[in-house]
């Protein structure tokens, strides 16, 4: 007993010791994201920076050098995520660091950049508070923000002769600033506009039967809807099926997202007007190249965290380069305003609060063939739907601007 | 002067009268057996004696202070030890602790947050132990003893706060009969030494008769006889109700 | 404000989702009625009802007698795997503390989860909608879908099935009697083996089919097993332990009040299972159909051994320790350091965890709940009030000592698994709003920038506060475990007869612990919010407290060095192991758990002291 605990004890030092096995002058890239919390997403992201690493060594690497990431499954707890930023700094010597799939994981990994001054871009959190008034110079921040697809909406809504308006959200940070930025522009535009019911359901643990039925209570005229996966399914059959969608415009956010609709199958909720993801029909040189690419690898169609991962590694790739080193100050340096290319087009990041310039799709659910599928949608350019600047400068700290 | 005085004290479950007006005195020095056969209500009126119960009717006195219905701490206050059926102890305890953690109660030293425990009250505790003669397994853990030892240990634990009268429900339940009686001679000879009174319940009619000096006998809820050993052996009204349910002319006890 | 109709319909979507809820909380019931075990694994078997019934639907014909007989089919398969888990698991576990039995359960669950991804991978499935039940039916002008109108029925089915089978069975005798005195059923020559095998398929069974019924509702996903578990848990706690009555007119009125709760308070809806739980408990301590909890008898795990100080030797050794770690900076890279940090300080909460389940056998399944309050008052005085850190920590102790006085006055007039689910509840509550008041706590993206003072910037100097802080608190809270008053507190444990009998007013004492261990768990949320920088809704999660008990279990229930030991040994294992071992990360953990409290209950130190002997524990 005595012995196996002292080798025990061994095993744990020894494991905690960094141990040289860095690929001989490569660059080292530090990944997390909530690969065992969120596998529905995470996967596909995985797959996609995957690809995207191949394609860049497989031409020759960055300044010469080839990528190499390092990745790290933040279990989807803010803990687990700084624990897994230190090590990737102090022990792997990574460069910088990237991903993250949920908001907190990233306001927290976000600030260990801040602090330990490392570059972190992030990926698919949307989060408004990542780039406003949690922003720091050393984050940068890859997927278009909650607000940007929430204020198109919004506009959207505003022609709309509804009045009565119902919304549903999870209740947590994203369902909350998603009803509050929608409520709050469609207001301005529409000062007769009424919100006559607010559902705040637990994430995850949608009543939906109840719910629906509370919504219908309310007479409501259109409905706003943040929800997504399980809760979403429940929430568009139980409507489907008591009517609460008949006669009434339903706007919704990542509804149109392939994990989502795929799910849903024919009972996809015709007539909604969705953000979203419509993979197949994006038919842009760039974005059909990646497609393919995509599927030829893997089998299968890509998903929205697929284009983000493939997309966030190109975005690293042009930065380093117009850089020229990894030095964390360089890097800062040259991604405000850095152009690079990704399958939905050129993007850059905004120097004045580091938001990328990603933008979304907007469309209107149909069903075909027994799926769901989003129709008459169009790209929208991130650049068109940001906060205007003299707005940004008093949400971010004024450090961040340094 | 009497030590405890037990005023027509009733209880009732439901509706169903357990004690009906039971009353009785005891003084200084006796032991008192308190016998009758299951269901007689011995358990009922023993409970409302200790604090368990609160009577409907009647009242208890202890010593000139009513603690009729006072909690069983309060009664253990005005010096009121008792023992339980199933020896209750600290098992996780030396016995010598066990000792100590009852003297800092009774000083009110419970709420010490820094000196040690096994610091306070030692040389008291070794007194009480020697005077059950657990002095040599002072330092063993509770948990490990025999149970006549762990029924030795509460006896020093009821006499730790000195109280004039011990409650001692069943006290030789579980014991083989050697252990019985070394139990029985040591209550006697602490209530001589200490100036005590005990009243205990009791199935095995060898402990009554060889133990108490007085006995007192119930049946469906009262007092029917009360006496010497000798006189109760005699009484015919007991005899005719352990007749009934047979148990008490057999020599050898009802062990549990 | 809403017309009768309206009522009335809510009112029938209530009993609908009441059937679900009470499907899941019957099979709980019965199993812990009869075996005792706290099966934290039970929304697993749930979650795996869903996807099994996924899979047996889909190769059935597209029929009612498809769906039906998919949904039987697939409700008896979990029912198989339950027993097997029972056989070859729980089984061992019957005599075991509370405690033990909730990290098994626990271990499974994270196995399950594990398998399940890997079975059906990661996307979730909505099956079809029921042949036969796919429209919907109008009551006072209001549709509702047939399926729910038809679920409806399914509670007060099981309900009645079950009281025909434990009224009118020679089994189902045998298991009510064994809810009420297990020895007595064992007295009777029953088999005991086959009856607690027998129970336990019964109720994965019904948890089972509660899963698969879930599905034309539900898309299957790998978070159902967490969403249910906990409401499944308060629905058992509400009835009343053990009582399937009970587990029923909880789940109709929970689901009723939920439904009313989307009608009146949609913001609430979170959080009002918690309060009506919280409400019942202080009416009815018991739950509502809840007999008396018969204290457990002590396991036979030698956990009744008593404390004892150190020897002069274990006093030299703890020295030398405390220097070796003293010197550690020196030669160890950055990452060991932060490592150790977080060791230290989550040895401290563990520490505190342990004082209330060593020494005064408390489970506070919610202790997370001080941790969380000690990191948010140190984050919300630093950023709010703008003060120092020392103020912060101050504060956070006070805020968490505060929690231990209100909750602790709650749930020192309950026992066992009541206490357990009550201080559970606490913490969900605090979860939930740290969730939702986004403006005072920064809801999900919590509370960042929290600095530390420029002499503590750096990680060798945090550490050798955090070093600091685990010897102190860890030397304070020893010597309050030694002094009168952690006996005290342990002699509630022991026998709370003989407590009452000399004076010790136990409930008191109690209270006074929870107040104790809460401050230190918030010096531990404390220091770990300056150690980040930042503080999370997580600190309350469910997760932090499963840690710290593992933590206390690892290092060893009965030893006051096994948190330490234990913080030690848990942190580095499992940070490793997601670190290195991504996919399986879960499966393993959740194995190793489950192997340790089988092979060596009485965990690292216990193990060590029982070989050796003597000395310190």
């Amino acid at each position: 007993m005595k012995n196996s605990i002292c080798r025990a004890a061994m095993v744990f030092t020894l494991a905690l010791w960094p141990l040289g096995h860095a690929l001989a002058d490569s660059i080292r890239i530090g990944e997390m994201s909530s690969y065992s919390a969120n596998p529905q997403s995470t996967d596909a992201y995985r797959k996609g920076w995957e690809l995207a690493v191949k394609e860049i060594n497989a031409a020759g690497g960055v300044l010469g050098k080839p990528l190499e990431v390092i990745s790290r499954d933040d279990t989807g707890k803010p803990d687990a995520g700084l624990r897994a930023a230190q090590e990737l700094v102090t022990n792997e010597k990574v460069a910088l660091l990237t991903g993250t799939y949920l908001s907190h994981v990233a306001v927290a990994v976000a600030d260990f950049a801040n602090t330990n001054k490392i570059f972190f871009l992030v990926g698919q959190p949307q989060s408004d508070a990542l780039v406003w008034e949690r922003g720091n110079r050393y984050t940068f921040r890859l997927f278009n923000s909650n607000r940007s697809q929430v204020l198109a909406l919004a506009k959207m809504a505003a022609e709309l002769p509804a009045k009565r308006w119902a919304t549903i959200a999870p209740n947590y940070e994203f369902g909350q600033s998603a009803v509050a930025g929608f409520r709050q522009e469609l207001q301005r535009l529409r000062p007769d506009v009424e919100f006559v019911n607010e559902q705040w359901p637990a994430l995850g643990k949608l009543e939906a039967g109840a719910t629906v039925q509370a919504m219908i209570a309310a007479r409501p005229d259109a409905v706003f809807n943040a929800t997504f996966g399980a809760d979403l399914a429940k929430f568009v059959r139980e409507g489907n099926m008591r009517g609460l969608f008949e006669g009434r415009e339903v706007f919704s956010v990542l509804t149109g997202l392939p994990e989502y609709l795929e799910p849903l199958g024919n009972e996809a909720p015709a007539g909604w007007i969705v953000t979203g993801y419509p993979a197949e029909q994006v038919d842009t040189p760039a974005h059909k190249a990646f497609r393919d690419a995509y599927e030829k690898a893997y089998g299968l169609s890509p998903k929205v965290g697929s284009l983000i991962g493939y997309s966030e590694m190109q975005a690293i790739k042009a930065i380093i380069e117009k850089a020229g080193s990894t030095d964390t100050e360089a890097l800062i340096a040259a991604a405000r305003g850095v152009k690079f290319e990704t399958p939905v087009g050129p993007l850059t990041f905004r120097p004045q609060d580091h938001q990328s310039t990603f933008g979304f799709f907007i469309g209107k659910l149909a069903v075909e063939n027994g799926k769901g599928k989003m129709v008459d949608w169009k790209f929208y350019d991130g650049a068109d739907y940001q906060l205007p600047d003299d707005v940004v400068k008093t949400l971010r700290p004024h450090a961040a601007t340094q | 002067m009497s030590t405890l005085t037990v005023n027509g004290i009733s209880k009732s479950f439901y509706g169903v009268k357990a004690v009906q007006g039971v009353s009785f005195e005891i003084g200084p020095g006796q032991i008192m057996a308190l016998i009758g056969p299951n269901g007689a209500g011995k358990s009922t009126c023993f409970n409302m004696l200790n604090g368990q119960l609160r009577p409907d009717t009647g009242s208890v006195t202890f010593g000139g202070h009513d603690i009729t219905g006072s909690a069983p701490s309060e009664i253990w206050r005005h010096g009121v030890g008792r023992t339980f059926q199933i020896a209750q102890t600290f098992g996780s305890m030396t016995v010598r602790e066990n000792v100590q953690m009852v003297l800092h109660s009774v000083n009110r030293r419970l709420w010490g947050l820094w000196s040690p425990l096994m610091a306070g009250y030692a040389a008291e505790a070794d007194e009480l132990l020697e005077a059950v003669g657990m002095q040599e397994q002072a330092d063993r853990a509770c948990c490990v003893l025999a149970y006549g030892d762990v029924k030795r240990l509460e006896l020093a634990m009821a006499l730790a706060n000195r109280p004039r009268l011990l409650l001692m429900d069943e006290p030789t339940a579980g014991m083989a009969p050697k252990e019985r009686n070394e139990l029985m001679s040591l209550t006697a000879r602490l209530v001589t030494e200490r100036g005590l009174s005990v009243l205990f319940t009791e199935h095995s009619v060898d402990v009554v008769f060889e133990h108490a000096n007085t006995v007192v006998v119930m049946s469906r809820g009262q007092l029917i006889a009360r006496g010497t050993p000798e006189e109760i052996r005699e009484d015919p009204l007991v005899q005719e109700v352990y007749l009934g349910s047979g148990a008490f002319l057999e020599t050898s006890g009802i062990g549990q | 404000m809403y017309d009768a109709s309206t009522l009335f319909v809510q009112l029938l979507n209530g009993l609908s989702y009441s059937s679900t809820l009470f499907l899941v909380a019957s099979g709980l019931a019965l199993i812990f009625g009869v075996s005792k075990i706290v099966n934290f694994a039970h929304g697993s078997f749930y979650m795996l009802g869903a996807y099994v019934a996924l899979t047996v639907i889909s190769i059935m014909p597209n029929t009612a007698y498809g769906f039906w007989g998919g949904v039987l089919i697939a409700a008896l398969i979990v029912g198989v795997v339950g027993c097997l888990i029972e056989v070859t698991i729980l089984r061992r576990i019957y005599s075991a503390p509370e405690v033990f039995q909730i990290l098994v359960t626990f271990g499974l669950v994270l196995v399950f989860q594990n398998l399940i991804f890997e079975f059906w991978g990661p996307d979730e499935v909505l099956a079809p909608r029921v042949p036969g039940l796919r429209g919907a039916v109008t009551i006072f002008g209001e549709r509702i879908p047939q399926y729910n109108i038809v679920l409806i029925f399914v509670g007060p089915i099981f309900l009645g099935l079950l009281w025909w089978l434990t009224h009118r069975t020679r089994w189902g005798r045998l298991i009510r009697a064994a809810t009420q005195d297990r020895e007595m059923v064992a007295s009777l020559g029953v088999n005991q083996t086959t009856l607690f095998t027998v129970v336990f398929f019964i109720g994965t069974f019904l948890a089972g089919l509660a899963g698969a019924l879930q599905i034309p509702k539900e898309s299957a996903n790998l978070q159902m097993d967490i969403n249910i578990v906990v409401d499944a848990f308060v629905i058992v706690v509400i009835g009343g332990m053990g009582s399937i009555l009970g587990a029923f007119l909880a789940a109709v009125l929970v689901g009723v009040i939920n439904a009313f709760g989307v009608l009146f308070f949609p913001q609430a809806v979170s959080v009002l299972i918690f309060l009506v739980m919280v409400l019942i408990l202080i009416f009815r301590p018991n739950g509502l159909m809840g007999g008396r909890l018969i204290p457990q008898r002590p396991s036979d795990l030698s956990i009744d051994q008593p404390f004892r100080p150190q020897s002069r030797r274990a006093q030299q050794a703890t020295l030398a320790v405390i220097l070796a770690l003293a010197l550690l900076p020196l030669l160890a890279p950055i990452y060991v350091e932060v490592m150790m940090t977080e060791v230290f300080i989550l040895a401290i909460f563990a520490s505190s965890l342990h004082f209330l389940l060593s020494v005064g056998g408390i489970v506070s399944f919610g202790h997370a709940a001080y941790y969380g309050l000690g990191s948010y008052a140190a984050a919300l005085v630093a950023t709010r009030l703008g003060l120092p850190m020392g103020a912060g920590i101050v504060a956070a102790m006070l805020a968490a000592a505060l929690g231990g006085v209100v909750f602790g006055w709650f749930c020192t007039r309950l026992r066992g698994v009541y206490l357990a689910m009550l201080t559970l509840a606490f913490a969900q509550i605090l979860h939930a709003l740290s969730v939702q008041m986004v403006s005072f706590t920064g809801g999900d993206n919590g509370i960042v920038g929290l600095a530390r003072p420029a002499w503590l910037n750096s990680h060798v100097a945090y550490y050798y506060l955090a070093l600091g802080a685990v010897v102190v608190a860890t030397y304070l809270m020893r010597r309050a475990l030694y002094a009168p008053f952690g006996y005290a507190f342990r002699s509630g444990r022991d026998s709370l007869p003989r407590s009452a009998a000399i004076g010790i007013n136990v409930a008191f004492i109690q209270w006074g612990a929870f107040v104790l261990a809460g401050a230190f768990a918030g010096l531990a949320g404390a220091l770990m919010a300056y150690h980040r920088g930042s503080v999370f809704p997580t600190d309350f999660s469910v997760a932090t407290t499963v840690d710290a008990l593992v933590m206390v279990l690892v290092g060893g229930v009965q030893s006051v060095s096994g948190p330490l030991i234990g913080a030690l040994g848990y942190h580095i294992v499992s940070v490793e192991l997601i670190r290195n071992l991504s996919d399986y990360w879960r499966l393993i953990l959740g194995i190793f758990i489950i192997l340790f409290v089988l092979k060596m209950p009485q965990g690292i130190v216990g193990a060590f002291m029982g070989r050796f002997g003597k000395g310190e524990r």
